[in-house]
């Protein structure tokens, strides 16, 4: 890419020069019948660079698919920003704060979320670059190839801290990163936290397969096909869970009342993660 | 008796209804907001000699920041061509008496004063520090500062904007010469009619978001607020939707600049004309569907994302069709080096380099990377400074004798040519290697080990400041010492060079007729 | 009167015709942001539209689509009457007092829907937003109507078969503002009315 712009404006540059100094004012160049217009030479100088355009965008558009598509069984970190920190939480419920722990070798996506304004994980090392969005999740998708420690950055102005808001992301041998999951405060897993908080906000009132209240049965649900009560079906992925929890009167379940409260304002993004990451646990398991 | 005798008195001027007096009324005002906002820059990059951030704190730098970006897009940049000299030279281009509609024009000189007021009271009261994007919820819910302040200037300077894109549109429509067929207009009358499209089908949408922004900062309820159901990506759809096609209005009336330029030093005609103004079209209507390549890694879906990306390699295309003919104009051309040729072919030149950073901007898998880093910086500023500004300067000296009557000091102004080339590659050129290593923009610091980069382009500033005080200085003289122009010293065929410099108050004694094409010239002669 | 840049009457009126065209385009650029907005947020929280629907004032809604439909046709007759040259006061005064009667209605709606606005949450209260901001914007639009309107009533003895051009072109914009209020209405007062 750079070979070839680089090659192209060096063209154009010594063509004008050229011309520039060849036929400068008193110059002794040939001036016979200037060519006005040239309908091969112009059509030639469309639909070259047309094709060399068609080239790169296809190059650069299966690349950027990478980013969001990708190996199922990839490992899902949460990501939180908020003003000015990045807040990391592991399956197994291990936090950390402006640093990011990742296994060499391993597909990672990461699942990322704000509090407040719109942030953007920056790893320039990575050459990957995410907005963090308040309201809303979005991911992106990488494998780590090289051990060592990388700078993390927020690219998204973010207010009167945003230079200082980063971190370091440290690629370890998936050996020395199975210990480092394991040290530090044992805290229960996200899926437990998530158990916990399943209980303490009440969602099992309801959504108990023994609740009096008919709700739908959430055991085994992410990933499901889910029917809804206008006719659309939806694929349970953690947007839907998300949004099911804030906006719960959006997208009702076929055969179910719109009698859930929205959740907005109750749950932070650290619950919701661990609330998403409980029910995905569920999964295989049965109900 | 000319334009500028026919009254002396402050009064005369504020209440004229010539296009050419609001013209200059027009260049007073942009160019003390230039360099208000250019004053910020120099901040700036003082700030950044050093990669910590100690020679102002993180939120005066945030406040820098916005008050440029908003001072030079909107009070400066994007009133500059359309508003100086399209208002200048539209009607004399096309023998035209004065505008469609004259008092809606000093009308909108006023709106534009009012915004600019608005703007400058922000200033004064304190600042604000959204950045020129004002990204909800941002500015909605955390911002300090006069949010709501800034945006009323934005807001109104938009209908200054607006007024006088229709009054262009109207007066090439309806008051033409006798003769002058579409085919045989000014790539300059040609370029301003595009830009004046967009000025009135952009603008609006731009006015109305940054409305809701300050209405939901009021009411604390709106359309962008996640927690109500609303969306802050919507913001970014509506205001990229302005703001994209804001970059053509800024540079389409340039290539129209350099399209008079060129030819007249190359004694040349234009090579492609036709090509030329289906270009100008071209990047206009396509320019309206390209917004969306700001927002690769906003979390818009893949699909938008990939349709985007492949709009705005083709909006490359009638782009890359100007520089090619601009080149081509000069093949057997008789070519002088004066000022205005100069100023004209950095345009070219400068405006390539952007151009073509464009395409790794426009490729999804390296915006990923690029954007938001200083590489966006140096792009931007390339087109926007090192093309339209440039333009802006080749055609305010090449237009000079026939606004002012009088020659500007011909070394002086090569020398300022050069030196602001010079400058300009210094400053920017390493903000591209910067953001490649993965700089973010709008940092106040940044790790040590990037400090020789930034301080080349912290230098490059410097020259650049003095560069564009040179021209103010001998301009300024050449109005009460610089030699009397002739009617048309470059023996240029435009219609505004058939009258006298400076021109009568309506323009012409007698409406020319248009019996051929524009740029006749020939290059043996 | 600064009309140098014209050669006939003729010429200036077109101009004034596209110039007034123009700027309706920019007025629906202009409305798009909100009607964007409203796209959004209708199919984000659709029920709680439906519901902020149902408790505005269907029939003082519908009557005021009534009044303003009635003020276009009046305001056609006042460009038809301006070219004759005759009877122009009268279609102008029945447009204003049209409009007129649209806004203190509009603004009788305001005052009663302004404490359930103020207490709405959620969904809702983006509906509420939507409509005040929306319905705000269109009566600003109409105020400005009614203020041309007034204008063309005190110089009204100016219009004959010679020279009708500002009647014709404040209708363009008269009738602009009329067409939104149709889209307005069916968007607000008219959600799922069909099962109530």
């Amino acid at each position: 890419m750079l070979a070839l712009t680089g090659l192209v404006a060096l063209g154009v540059f010594v063509v004008m020069i050229w011309f520039a100094v060849r036929y400068r004012r008193g110059s002794r160049a040939d001036r016979s019948n200037p060519p006005v217009n040239n309908r091969v030479l112009e059509l030639g100088w469309i639909f070259a660079p047309l094709a060399v355009f068609i080239a790169i965008f296809v190059w650069a558009a299966v690349v950027y698919a990478g980013f969001y598509r990708g190996d199922p069984a990839a490992m899902t970190i949460y990501v939180v920003g908020k003003q000015w920190m990045w807040s990391v939480e592991h399956a197994n419920g291990r936090r950390e704060i402006d640093e990011l722990h990742l296994p060499l070798g391993q597909p990672v996506r990461l699942v990322l979320s704000s509090e407040d304004v719109i942030h953007s994980f920056f790893v320039p090392a990575f050459r990957i670059k995410q907005d963090a969005v308040p309201g809303r999740y979005t991911g992106i998708r990488f494998t780590p190839t090289k051990a060592g420690g990388y700078g993390l950055h927020c690219a998204e102005y973010c207010g009167t801290d945003h230079a200082r808001m980063g971190g370091r992301v440290f690629v370890m041998a998936p050996a020395a990163f199975a210990r480092w999951l394991e040290q530090g405060n044992p805290s229960p897993t996200l899926a437990a936290q998530g158990f916990e908080v399943f209980r303490r906000k009440g969602c099992s009132g309801c959504h108990a397969a023994n609740s009096a209240v008919h709700a739908p049965e959430l055991n085994g649900i992410f990933g499901r096909t889910v029917h809804l009560a206008d006719g659309r079906t939806v694929r349970a992925d953690e947007a839907y869970l998300r949004d099911s929890m804030l906006l719960p009167k959006r997208d009702v379940v076929a055969g179910y009342e719109p009698i859930m409260p929205s959740f907005q304002g109750q749950l932070d993004e650290g619950e919701i993660a661990a609330l998403i990451s409980y029910l995905k646990s569920t999964t295989g398991k049965g109900s | 008796m000319s334009y500028l005798t026919e009254g002396y008195t402050l009064r005369s001027w504020l209440t004229t209804h010539d296009h050419k007096r609001i013209a200059l009324l027009y260049a007073v005002a942009i160019t003390a907001f230039f360099f208000v906002g250019g004053a910020a820059a120099t901040m700036m990059r003082l700030e950044l000699a050093t990669p910590a951030g100690d020679l102002v704190s993180a939120d005066t730098y945030n406040k820098l920041f916005t008050i440029h970006g908003v001072i030079m897009v909107w009070f400066f940049l994007i009133p500059s061509i359309p508003s100086v000299l399209g208002n200048f030279l539209v009607p004399m281009m096309i023998g035209a008496k004065d505008m469609a509609f004259p008092r809606l024009n000093l009308a909108s000189w006023y709106i534009y004063v009012i915004g600019g007021a608005f703007t400058l009271a922000a200033l004064v009261a304190g600042g604000v520090d959204t950045g020129w994007t004002f990204y909800t919820p941002y500015s909605t819910m955390f911002a300090n500062g006069h949010v709501v302040l800034v945006i009323a200037g934005v807001f109104v300077v938009g209908f200054s904007s607006i007024l006088t894109g229709l009054n262009i549109i109207v007066t090439v429509h309806r008051l033409r010469a006798p003769g002058l067929t579409w085919f045989r207009l000014p790539l300059f009358i040609w370029a301003n009619y595009a830009t004046s499209l967009i000025l009135i089908l952009a603008t609006p949408v731009l006015a109305m978001t940054l409305t809701l922004i300050a209405l939901e900062r009021l009411a604390g309820i709106g359309i962008f607020n996640p927690a109500l159901g609303g969306d802050p990506l919507l913001f970014q759809h509506l205001f990229w939707f302005y703001s994209h096609p804001a970059v053509y209005i800024m540079v389409l009336p340039a290539m129209g600049v350099a399209s008079e330029i060129i030819p007249c030093f190359a004694r040349r005609p234009v090579f492609g004309y036709r090509f030329m103004a289906y270009a100008i079209l071209g990047i206009a209507s396509i320019g309206f569907l390209v917004w969306g390549h700001h927002m690769f890694v906003s979390g818009q879906s893949l699909y938008a994302g990939m349709v985007f990306s492949m709009l705005s390699f083709l909006v490359a295309i009638p782009s890359a069709i100007k520089v090619f003919n601009w080149t081509a104009t000069l093949y057997k051309g008789s070519i002088t080096f004066s000022a205005p040729m100069l100023y004209a072919l950095g345009f070219v030149g400068l405006f390539t380099i952007g151009g073509l950073t464009g395409l790794y901007l426009a490729s999804l898998a390296l915006d990923v990377h690029l954007t938001d880093t200083y590489f966006v910086i140096a792009h931007f500023h390339y087109i926007m400074v090192g093309g339209s500004v440039m333009a802006y300067l080749g055609g305010i000296h090449f237009w000079w004798p026939k606004i002012s009557g009088r020659m500007y000091p011909e070394m002086w102004g090569r020398a300022a040519a050069l030196l602001l080339f010079f400058g300009f590659n210094l400053t920017f050129f390493p903000q591209y290697l910067l953001g490649y290593l993965g700089m973010p923009r709008r940092y106040h610091e940044y790790a040590p080990e990037l400090q020789v980069l930034n301080l080349f382009s912290s230098a490059g500033a410097v020259v650049l400041a003095a560069g564009y005080l040179l021209p103010l200085g001998y301009l300024g003289w050449s109005l009460l010492y610089g030699k009397r122009a002739s009617a048309n010293p470059w023996e240029a065929t435009g219609l505004e060079w058939q009258t006298s410099s400076p021109p009568p108050q309506h323009n012409f004694h007698e409406t020319p007729r248009v019996e051929r094409g524009p740029y006749g010239y020939d290059p043996v002669r | 009167m600064a009309t140098i840049q014209f050669d006939s009457a003729e010429e200036r009126r077109s101009a004034s015709l596209l110039g007034m065209w123009l700027f309706l385009a920019t007025e629906v650029l202009f409305f798009g942001p909100l009607f964007f907005g409203y796209l959004r947020g209708r199919l984000a929280v659709h029920e709680a539209f439906v519901s902020g629907s149902h408790h505005i004032h269907f029939w003082l809604g519908t009557a005021n689509t009534a009044l303003l439909l009635t003020s276009s046709l009046t305001m056609a007759l006042a460009v038809e009457r301006a070219k004759l040259g005759r009877g122009v006061r009268l279609m102008l005064s029945l447009t204003a007092a049209l409009g007129t009667a649209f806004l203190c209605i509009k603004a009788y709606e305001y005052a009663s829907e302004l404490g359930e606005a103020a207490s709405a949450r959620g969904g809702e209260a983006m509906f509420y937003f939507l409509y005040f901001a929306m319905t705000g914007v269109h009566a600003l639009h109409l105020a400005i109507g009614i203020g041309l309107v007034a204008w063309l009533w005190l110089t009204a003895r100016r219009y004959g078969e010679r020279y009708s051009m500002p009647v014709e072109v404040t209708g363009l914009y008269w009738h602009f503002v009329d067409i939104v209020w149709v889209f307005l209405y069916p968007m607000f007062y008219l959600l799922e009315r069909y099962n109530a």
